[in-house]
Order: C-alpha cells, then structure tokens, then sequence
C-alpha cells in the first residue's frame, strides 16, 4: 500500500530518536552516524525493529547527514543502499503487524545559503538531488526532509526532491522558542510555500517537548490543507548526577502528542531523546482514535522568509514603484546596474506601509531574466516584505520564482491559451498566487459580462493544472477614462461579480484609470474607494500618493478593520501635504547659519543630516546650476569632515554620515541632470571589489561612498570577486585605479593573485589595497601601488591619479 | 553530551559599543549618539542569544594537545590550558538578524550598518561573558576554575579547528550556526571557544587584550 492512502484513513506513527541510542551503542563525539550503516548494521536494524516493534509505521533512514558535502558518491552509494536494506531488514523482523514503510530522511546540509551564507541555492538542490535520486534508486517508500531550520534550504530540499522522484513527500522544519525558524520563518509562511511546492505532509520537529511545540502546531493545523506531521523532542535535555536526561519522560509525552493527535495531527514520533517506549506510549494511547478529516482551508495568501501576507476583508497595498515604466531615473538605475537605487525603492515604500513589493525590471536594452533574478535575491536580502513578481517573460519568472524565498505573487497570467499553457506550469511546480488578467485572444471585452467569462475560462484551464481558486487572483484592468467613459463602470462590475459570485480575490492597478487627465490622485483615490467598496482585495498602487493612503486608511476605519481607529490616526497624525513641506526647506535655508559654515546645505552635510541635506539641494537646484553646488557647497562640505577625520578630531561614524549625507544631496542634483540631460564632469573610472574568498564588504562599501561623493566613476563589483571578473572589468573600462579589499590573512593571496594579473594583463592599472590585515610592509610584499589605511588615504590618492591623467 | 541554551539579553555596554565604532565615548557627537541610539532601538528585541557546548578531556604534550575528538598543534593554546585535564567547548551566537540589519544598511546607510557592526561585537561578546560567568559559577561548587576563553584564529591555533568543533558541537541544528568553506561562521556575530577547566584560580589580566600577541590591532584597549 502507498503510504498517503494509508494517511487516508489512518494516523501514521514514525519513529523517535536515534543519536542518543547510538550513542549508548558507543557512537563516538564527531563520528558520523551515517556510516554505522556500513560498519555496524546490525545495530542499526536492532534499534529499527524495536521502533517498528512498538507500532511505527514509518522507520526514517540513518541517513539524516548523508549527502554529497560529506560522502564522496561511492560512499554515499553505499550509505543510503545499506540504510534501506537495514530499515527493510527491520521491517522484516519485527512482530508488528501493521503497515510498514521505509523513508529516505534527509536533514539540513550543515551550510548556510546566500546572501547569509555561502552556499548557493543551485548547488543546495544539486546536493539534495543526488541524495534524493539514490533513495529513489535504492527503494525508498517516500522522502522525509526534516530538522530544517531555514526556509530557503527546506524550499531547495523540497525542489529536489520534486524534481528527482516521484516518492510522496513529508516536509519537517525545526523551530525555536520564539516560534520561528532560525532564519525567521512563521508556521505561516512555511505553510504557505510548502503546500504551494506541492509537498504530501508537512509539520515540526526537534528542538522542543510538545507542549512548547504545541503553539507551532496549532498554527500549522489552522492553516494547512494537507496532513500535518508532529515529531516532537523529549522535552529539554538538563543534568541529573553528572548523567544528561531529557525532562519529559513517556507519560506524559504520550498525553501531550496524543492531545494534539485529537486536535488534527495525522502522522506523530518523537526526535532527540525518545526512544520505543516513547512511541509505544503514544501509540497505545491513540490507536484507538479516529483520526480527523484533512480539511481545505482554502486561503489565498502569498509569503516572503520571515512571513505570510493573507487576503481577506482587509486590502493589501502592492507598491507599484520599483518598475521603470515612465520613471528616467529608474531606467537610468537599470541600465547602470545601480541596485542600490532599486533596493531604496523597496525600502520606502516598506516604510510607508505596503504589504507586497511588486518587482518589474523589464527594459529591452538589458538581460531581464538575470536582472529580474537579481534584484528579486538582493530585495530578499534586505527586505522581508512578500514580493509580486512582475514581467512577461517566462523566461525570466520562471528563474525568479524558482530561487525566491516563500511563495511569491505572480504577475501575471491572462485568458490567452497560450500564456496559461506557459505560465500555469510554473505556478504548479514553484507554488505562488498567480494575477489572472481578463483579457484573451480576443482582447480586453468592453463589457464586465465579457470579463467575467474570461475569468471563467482561466479558472477552467487552471483546475486541469491541478491550481485552486484560491491561488488565482483576477485583475478586471482598470483602463483609462479619458479614452472611453463607461471604462470604470466595466471594471468595477466585474470585479463585483467576480469577487461575490465567483467567491475570488481581485486586484487593480488602480492608476491606469486616469490616464491623461490632470491632477491624477482625485480620479485614482475616488475609483480606489469604489474598487474597495465593491470588493478589490488588493491594490497596485503608489504609497507615496496621499490621496491613495487617504482612501486606504479612511476605507479600513469606515469598516471596522481598525481598531479604534488606531491606524487612521496615527496616518493622520503623521500626514503633511506637500506644500507645507516647501516652506519648512524655505525656512531652513533662510535661517541664519553660524559662521563656522558658509552654508545651510554645507552644515547639513558636515553634522550628517540626510534629509535636510536633500531637500536643501534641491531647494538650490532652482536658482543654481548644479556643478556649482558639487564645487561650492558639497565638496568643501566633505572636505572639513575628511580634514577632521584625518587630524583624528572626527570619527568613523560622523564621516559616514556627512558622506551619506553628500549622498543624497547628489542623488537630487544626479535626478535634475537626467532631466536637463547635463552630464558631469566625472573623474576617472574605479574598480572596486572585496577579493575572492573574503565576505567582508563594509570597508569596501565606506571606500566606495566617499569615492562616489568625490567623483568617481566607481564599479563595484562586490565580494568575494574571482581575479579574472576584477581584471576583465578594469580591461573593459581601460580604468586607472583599482582598489581591492581583504579582512582575512586567508585572502591575501587571492589579492596577490589578482595583482599579479592585472600586471600581466592591465599594466596601466594602478592597485590600492586596504583593509583590516593589511599593512604597508603585506602591501609592499604582495606589489600593490599603494596601501591606504582608511577611506580617506583612498580618495587622496585617487585624486593624485586622476590629475596626473589630466597632465 | 551537548547542551544548549537560550539566555536573556546580556545589559548593553554602550561604551564599548562606541568603541567598536571607532569612536571615543566622551567625544561623540550628539547626532553620532542619535543614530547609535535609532540603532540600538531598531535592533531590540530582534536578537537571540544562543549557546551550546560540550565538556571534554584534554591531554597535552608540548604544544600537541589532543581533545579526544581532534588533535591540534598550537603553543598559544597550550599555554593558555596549562595544568588542565579537561574544557569546555562551546559555539555562541546573537543570530541572523544583526547580519541583516548590518546588510539591509551596508549599503544604504554605511554610518547605521558601522554601528550595527559594533552592537553585534559587543552583543557576542556581552554573551560570551555571561555564559563563562555562569559556567564559571557552576564550577565553583567542584572547586574548579576557568581559563580565558580562547578561539580559533588566536595567536597559532589554527582555523582549521572550525570543522573539528562544528562536528562535534552540532552547532546547526542546536543553535543555528554554520561554517562555511573559508572556515568563516554564519550568522557572523558568532564565537566558538575553548575553556580550559584547572584545578587552581587563573589571575585574570586587567586588560583583556594584555594576553593577545597581535600589538598593532586597531581595537587593541
């Protein structure tokens, strides 16, 4: 019998715990238990049977650590090979009578993934892959992924295994006290994206006894819609004369699971510190009981690493602004790879409230699929928001959806057979709540009875990809009134119909509504708040629109979404229209400065005030050219902290903020020339990067600031840069200066290295090096140029390059 | 066998916070405080404090010394466990979120991600010390005594000593922590430790940085 039509009707009990029972079997500190498969079978098949004797259905492998990082592939061959053949010998000898079945367990690679770690995602499922296809070759009834920690790593465990079998597969993940995993995941969000990958049984493991647990499981069981697995420790470990012994013993154990077997859980065992009786007890107490019905929960929600954003009475703003569409200075990011801009986007609008970050770098002068890729993994670095990934090419959704982190919102899928053919693919294998857009070969039907049909049809061919109604949320296009005056109507009839009839989450992107006609925010706040009102679920629209927040935070206080009104007034509160901003800088600029500084903008700059520096600039840039802020204001600004910093009388922490500062005073002035169309008048370019083998990147990143603020045309080419990538870029630039970091004595030589090829291959390259190991005397040894002790040393000596080439 | 433990935030030590930022504590600025303070706030309550450890014996020979579980060859540490029998191993961490918060800011506000970088030295540090202080207690009542703390990477001992400990503390599964493959640890806030365990009072040096060797190190107290 297959084990899920057994789970069918049954609760399935697993095993408990190995490692203390090896250990009394004299398992030594650091030996791998795994190849005790190999070296004592007889062992392994005796504690096996004693499971399986006291009632266990499914014996996990002794093969928690067995893959590819550890073993060589014979090895490994041979571990999961013998493991199978030990848990089947067990199975056979046992007394049992019940339903027997071996799975292929698989715990945590021992690495960390990027950007945290260093182990790439694509490397992660290659390893879990070969482990997955052995199990599979060598008989295993189904895969057990388990004691995972971290989301990202469960997903490429999960992937593999999808990809390299066809067993049924359980997914378990380890959480702390804090009710999260390692890396921050919620029960929520590791629900959202297991069920949407498609995995048979998910559920917890390790770290806890049940009744620590059982607040995890109940999360798990409010929101899965498969059964849920329970393999909880035996409480924590603590000494008892000189002897280490787990709190909970099997009583009381036995009660707290089977508490929880009555609340829903389907498959239940024990982890560290349980042994046969443990489940003996557990058995004994619920084999009687009628396991409960797997019930459909049917949420529609979307997740990032640390949380799930669910739909439902109260709407969900997407932020529309990290997309080039209209916006010069975003292209200009895009096509000059400046993800830091794109990443500032993402944060300001975090900042202002939105739940989902829509993501479009769709630009036909740049690699949208490796584009896409990249900002979608830096925005995860840094952001935990759930992310709306936005292009129209499959090419480039199915890389970004393959390595995002959660179950991501797709953007988008419409009524055309063709694109459901391409894009339903994906959303079954990678999971993800998929915007379905009522248009099809036909076009977009004037009529919201046309769009519904669509919407109809969509739903259809969804069904045969095996994709709920939950997971598709319908886009009734708002179009622009301007062109056709009935246009609002259609689309807010639709959405009516599809969300009450239907019973299905919609979204707009509320301002295509108005289109062409002048002051914007009146037409797109007003058709916000009737979209609202006739059930829009969600809205793509720019938080930064006060008129927009308005009718969001209005809209949840008039429907008692809000708490007092809690939300509306601290919005409220907080609330200044645009003009009374103006003369607060007008003010500012206007007030008297004190002598030390020859300006507001200049003291600005000096004490580090980010925004004031920026509003002052462009206060500035409207009577004044904006090269003759850079050399009057901002430069002899950066000059008394750089001064300061040098004669020791400033530190580390203010020059960063006057630079920051200079930052986003420049950023305005930057944002001014790409309008007039000005280019400055740059100094050379720099090559920049942290040397291979070396994550450490702040020194470099202070380097690059204070470069950037003085000039410099900088290429950073980030950490842990292989020596050819850093001299290809230095050949492609002809650039004079490269400067190149290291915070380990371990990645010195990669420096050398990189040196001796630039020599070889850019002899008109200047290196200078820096960073915490090294000194003149390392500097001098390994022939570097120049050795800058701090960011400053750096830019003087830039600066000394850059004139010589003017020469 | 291994344990592990989740303690309570350790006090914030502010000056030396300041001074893993590079700055003076009597001469920072008012807006330099101002952003530490924003940072400090912004971190609260995001931390973890994480230790697992082990006991094991120790036998050495020279600058040999054999653990049971690995072998290592370094004067420093031989010196630092003369006259004890046996260790405490442990692998201590602050957790994930201090590395995004320092990332999240790195390049977006290099003066915030300075002085996350700081609080996250100090952070493990302050941990560092409330779990030899307790262990320290603990040992007390066997009328035993511990040694400074001593890591890999100090002084001779190897680095490589990182895959040896990792083995054998489990410090992935007990508390999260990781290596990867230039022996670096993830999260980085992180320490793994030897304690040397002695039968007598080891006269603690004033200055923590009197028994360090390297002379020209920036934070050197």
């Amino acid at each position: 019998m297959n084990v899920l039509d057994y789970l069918k009707n049954n609760i399935v009990y697993m095993d408990g715990g190995m490692g203390t029972l090896l250990q009394a079997e004299g398992l030594q500190p650091g030996e791998h238990p795994e190849r005790w498969n190999l070296e004592h079978p007889e062992v392994i098949v005796k504690l096996q049977k004693m499971y399986f004797d006291a009632g266990t259905n499914i014996i996990n492998t002794n093969t928690f650590g067995a893959n590819s990082l550890k073993f060589d592939h014979e090895e490994l061959e041979a571990i999961i090979k013998a493991a199978i053949a030990n848990a089947r010998a067990a199975a056979a000898a046992s007394t049992g009578t019940q339903e027997k079945f071996v799975a292929l367990d698989i715990g945590p690679s021992g690495r960390l993934l990027k950007p945290y770690g260093d182990f790439d995602f694509e490397e992660a499922v290659a390893v879990f892959a070969e482990t997955v296809r052995l199990g599979a070759k060598h008989g295993a009834d189904l895969v057990f992924i388990e004691t995972m920690n971290d989301s990202y790593e469960t997903k490429a465990a999960l992937l593999a295994a999808k990809e390299n079998c066809d067993l049924p597969v359980f997914v378990s993940n380890a959480y702390s006290e804090d009710s999260k995993l390692m890396t921050g995941a919620s029960p929520a969000a590791m629900v959202a994206m297991l069920e949407g990958m498609g995995a048979d049984a998910i559920g917890v493991n390790c770290s806890l006894g049940p009744k620590a647990l059982a607040p995890v499981v109940e999360q798990y069981l409010e929101k899965a819609s498969i059964p849920v697995v329970l393999k909880p420790n035996a409480g924590l470990p603590r000494e008892v004369n000189g002897k280490t012994v787990f709190d909970v013993l099997p009583d009381e154990f036995s009660d707290d699971v089977a508490g929880l077997i009555a609340k829903g859980v389907r498959i239940a065992g024990g982890c560290c510190g349980t042994t046969p009786a443990y489940i003996k007890a557990v058995v004994e107490k619920t084999k009687d009981m009628k396991p409960l019905l797997v019930e459909k929960k049917n949420i529609t929600c979307v997740s990032s690493y640390t949380h799930a954003v669910e739909f439902g009475a109260s709407p969900i703003i997407i932020g529309e602004r990290i997309n080039p569409t209209g916006k010069k200075r975003f292209k200009q990011a895009l096509v000059e790879n400046d993800i830091d801009y794109i990443l500032n986007e993402g944060l300001a609008q975090q900042e202002k409230g939105v739940q989902i970050l829509d993501v479009n770098v769709g630009l036909p002068e740049i690699d949208e699929p490796e584009m896409l890729k990249r900002v979608c993994f830096e925005l995860q670095a840094i952001i935990d928001l759930p992310l709306q990934i936005d292009t129209s090419d499959v090419a480039a959704m199915e890389q970004a959806l393959r390595r995002y982190n959660g179950k991501a919102m797709i953007n988008s899928v419409n009524g055309k057979q063709e694109n459901m053919d391409a894009i339903f693919p994906l959303v079954k294998k990678y999971g993800g709540l998929v915007v379905a857009l009522t248009l099809d070969e036909g076009g977009i039907p004037d009529t919201a009875a046309g769009r519904v049909a669509i919407a109809e049809k969509i739903l259809k061919t969804a069904e045969r990809y095996g994709i709920e109604k939950k997971d598709i949320i319908f886009d009734t296009l708002a179009m622009a009134i301007s062109a056709a005056s009935n246009a609002a109507k259609a689309t807010v009839d639709a959405l009516h119909e599809i969300k009450h009839r239907l019973g299905c989450h919609t979204s707009l992107g509320v301002s295509n509504i108005s289109f062409g006609l002048p002051n914007r925010d009146a037409i797109n706040s007003t058709f916000f708040a009737m979209a609202l009102e006739n059930g829009l679920s969600a809205a793509i629209m720019n938080p930064f629109s006060g008129d927009m927040m308005k009718t969001y935070f209005a809209y949840r206080a008039l429907h008692g979404l809000d708490e007092n009104c809690g939300e509306y007034i601290d919005f409220a509160s907080k609330y200044v229209p645009a003009a009374a901003t103006t003369t607060a800088v007008t003010q500012l600029a206007a007030a008297s400065v004190s002598e030390e500084y020859k300006s507001a903008l200049q003291k600005a700059v000096v004490k580090g005030l980010k925004d004031q520096a920026g509003e002052l600039t462009a206060k500035l840039l409207e009577e004044t050219a904006p090269l003759e802020i850079v050399q009057n204001e901002i430069i002899p600004a950066l000059d008394i902290v750089g001064k300061g910093y040098e004669e020791k009388t400033v530190y580390l922490p203010q020059l960063l903020m006057a630079a920051e500062a200079a930052k986003s005073a420049f950023e305005k002035i930057k944002a001014s020339m790409s309008t007039e169309n000005g280019e400055a008048a740059a100094k050379c370019s720099f090559v920049l990067a942290t040397v291979k083998g070396d994550i450490h990147d702040i020194g470099k990143n202070i380097v690059k600031l204070l470069l950037e603020n003085y000039g410099f045309n900088v290429t950073d080419l980030g950490r842990d840069v292989p020596p050819e990538v850093i001299v290809e870029e230095v050949k492609k630039q002809h650039a004079p200066l490269c400067g190149l970091s290291a915070l380990m004595t371990t990645t010195v030589p990669a420096m050398e290295e990189t040196i001796k090829q630039l020599r070889a291959e850019a002899p008109w390259c200047k290196a200078v090096v820096g960073g915490a190991v090294l000194t003149q005397d390392y500097a001098d040894r390994i022939g570097a140029d120049k050795y800058a002790k701090d960011a400053m040393e750096c830019v003087r000596y830039a600066d000394e390059i850059n004139a010589g080439l003017k020469e | 066998m291994i344990r592990g433990k989740t303690y309570q935030a350790p006090p914030v030590n502010e000056r030396e916070c300041l001074r893993y930022a590079g700055c003076n504590f009597k001469e920072t600025s008012a807006e330099e405080r101002q952003l530490f303070a924003d940072c400090l706030a912004e971190i609260e309550g995001k931390l973890s404090y994480k230790v697992c450890w082990d006991r094991f014996p120790v036998k050495t020979e020279g600058t040999s010394l054999d653990f049971g579980f690995t072998k290592v060859d370094s004067a420093g540490l031989a010196k630092n466990l003369e006259g004890c029998g046996e260790i405490i191993l442990f692998a201590a961490t602050i957790g994930l979120e201090i590395d995004r918060a320092i990332r999240r800011y790195t390049r977006l506000s290099p003066a915030k991600a300075l002085f996350f970088q700081a609080i996250g030295a100090e952070r493990i540090e302050s941990l560092c010390d409330a779990f030899c202080e307790e262990q320290r207690e603990a040992l007390q009542a066997e009328g035993k005594f511990l040694k400074p703390r001593f890591s890999p990477g100090y002084g001779d001992l190897s680095l490589e000593m990182q895959r040896d400990i990792f083995r054998v503390l489990d410090c992935p599964r007990k508390i999260g922590l990781t290596l990867n493959e230039s022996l670096l640890m993830s999260p980085s806030k992180s320490v793994t430790a030897i304690i040397g365990i002695s039968g007598e009072e080891y006269q603690q040096e004033k200055n923590k940085c009197g028994v360090c060797q390297n002379s020209d190190c920036a934070f050197r107290g």
